[in-house]
């Protein structure tokens, strides 16, 4: 056997033990899954707990199935989705805009530092009630509540990396004699990208924090709205055909995000 | 004419705690086409002194003149290159190597090409849509040089560009760079704790004390050393004895 055929072997080996483990590992978490809903289903129709509170996987789907046919899930799925995509992108910019002005005006961060700590330490959805009075009950409060909750955060993240830049970067464009701007685009955004897309991540998660809250408080439509007239109701059915739609759709909304990480950053 | 002139220049770092003198009374011409080096103890100023000569900061006290005029309108004459490479990981090897021609504004199809003819005659050959990290710490190190000279500038100013690097590689990029910058009759000023080094590559030696930064001597490296690339000169017979005047020099100046 020669050298090559050898090397050959000793890959398809690697190769080979990857691809199990792969295998198993997919396998385990099919596992999980089908015994989470078959205990749950079981636990149900023999009342180990109770039906009314913890419903079961076949009432839900039946409720989801019912609620396709009146059109009224996809029409209740679309306004948070909606209003969450919106709240993320608004809170995230304006985040990644307050964080260039406190980079771009030293003195405007040194100066403003105590009330973001402030800011950041308050639990913003405490602002609902006062967004909804000011901006009505409507599609608008909600998404302001979508992105209030992670604009501080955001900030805070972003200027922290954007001064953490290793400064040699900075000497080498300034012995090229360049501006306060070129510094921004050529080096500060490009090495904070890593960052920014581990803040949108987080950041998927707290815009459905906040437009949950917002729909719960403006009580008219969305999933935020399904749970609070499942619970007024006590139809715990639809609180958790609302919550099981919520997990789905925050975790493809995560997905995408890190198809986003990947198409970004290419290298470094 | 000299090309850079070094006047009466002092300055002090000011910290919440003091201010505290870094270089005192600092004076020293270079002709063009010199290679200078800097060798001294750390914390003897030579970095500041390289940061002013870049324009990067105003010294408290004292001029820099390039060919008589005062830096900061001259500052696209001077190129700066750093222990590390510092090439932008997000850029391709063209991207970066061209950066400086983009900044100062004289990016075109011509400069763009000899560039590209620079990075190949040092010996980087299709790499110029990798990116750094699929590199070599050497090649990396070739492309920063690259970047450095593509906007053409009259000083090079070299903050121990080698110390990062493998002692082999260390010494055939200070061949190499000595080779690049003879044949475009650069100026040079290099900044380095390896004694051999600053012998292997200078003209002239300049010797500083520490804390505030004096120049306490300059010596001249004979001409047989001068005519040999750094490789030869370290084999040189003349390498030796030079090694040792300045080692004993260094000495006295950490035990004064």
């Amino acid at each position: 056997m020669n050298k090559h055929e050898w090397l050959q072997r000793i890959y398809d080996q690697y190769m080979a033990y990857e691809k199990r483990e792969k295998r198993i590992v997919r396998f385990f978490q099919a596992i999980i899954v089908i015994t989470f809903f078959s205990l749950w289903e079981i636990a149900s129709r023999f009342q180990w707990i109770d039906p009314l509170l913890f419903s079961s996987p076949s009432s839900i789907w039946h409720l989801f199935i019912t609620k396709i046919r009146d059109h009224t899930l996809l029409s209740h799925t679309t306004v948070t989705l909606t209003e969450t995509i919106l709240g993320f992108i608004v809170g995230t910019m304006i985040g990644v805009c307050f964080a260039t002005i406190l980079w771009w005006f030293p003195r405007v961060s040194k100066i403003v530092d105590p009330y973001l700590v402030i800011l950041n330490a308050m639990p913003k959805v405490a602002l609902g009630p006062i967004l909804i009075v000011a901006l009505g009950p409507n599609m608008t409060s909600i998404v302001a509540m979508g992105a209030i909750i992670s604009i501080i955060i955001t900030t805070i993240v972003v200027y922290t990396s954007f001064k953490e830049v290793d400064a040699n970067y900075i000497k080498v464009l300034q012995t090229f004699g360049a501006t306060k701007q070129q510094w921004f685009t050529e080096v500060i955004l490009p090495a904070s990208f890593p960052t920014i897309i581990s803040t949108l991540k987080v950041n998927v998660g707290l815009s459905w924090v906040g437009v949950i809250v917002g729909e719960f408080l403006v009580s008219k439509q969305g999933l935020g709205y399904m749970i609070i007239y499942g619970f007024q109701v006590f139809n715990f059915t639809l609180v958790l055909l609302s919550l099981l739609m919520i997990a789905l759709l925050s975790s493809i909304m995560y997905q995408l995000v890190g198809w986003l990480e990947k198409k970004l950053i290419k290298r470094a | 004419m000299p090309i850079l002139t070094i006047d009466q220049v002092m300055h002090a770092y000011v910290t919440n705690q003091s201010a505290v003198l870094a270089l005192d009374h600092l004076s020293l011409n270079v002709e063009r086409g010199e290679f200078l080096s800097f060798l001294g103890p750390s914390g003897c100023g030579k970095t500041t002194l390289l940061s002013i000569v870049a324009g990067l900061i105003t010294p408290t006290k004292g001029r820099v003149l390039i060919e008589g005029k005062e830096i900061h309108t001259m500052r696209q004459t001077i190129g700066y290159m750093l222990q590390h490479d510092y090439l932008f990981p997000w850029k391709t090897i063209e991207q970066n190597v061209t950066l400086g021609l983009k900044l100062t504004g004289k990016y075109s199809e011509k400069t763009k090409r000899q560039t590209l003819a620079l990075l190949h005659q040092i010996g980087l050959r299709d790499v110029d849509d990798r990116y750094p990290n699929e590199l070599s710490g050497g090649m990396r190190q070739r492309a920063a040089l690259v970047r450095t000279l593509a906007t053409d500038p009259k000083i090079l100013l070299l903050d121990e560009p080698f110390s990062a690097l493998d002692y082999q590689t260390k010494l055939k990029l200070e061949d190499l760079v000595w080779e690049t910058l003879k044949q475009y009759r650069k100026t040079a000023l290099l900044v380095t704790h390896d004694i051999g080094e600053a012998i292997a590559m200078s003209d002239r030696i300049v010797l500083f004390t520490a804390r505030p930064g004096k120049i306490q001597k300059i010596v001249t490296v004979p001409d047989s050393l001068r005519a040999c690339t750094p490789f030869q000169a370290r084999q040189h017979p003349d390498f030796s004895p030079l090694f040792q005047m300045i080692w004993k020099e260094l000495e006295s100046i950490e035990q004064t």
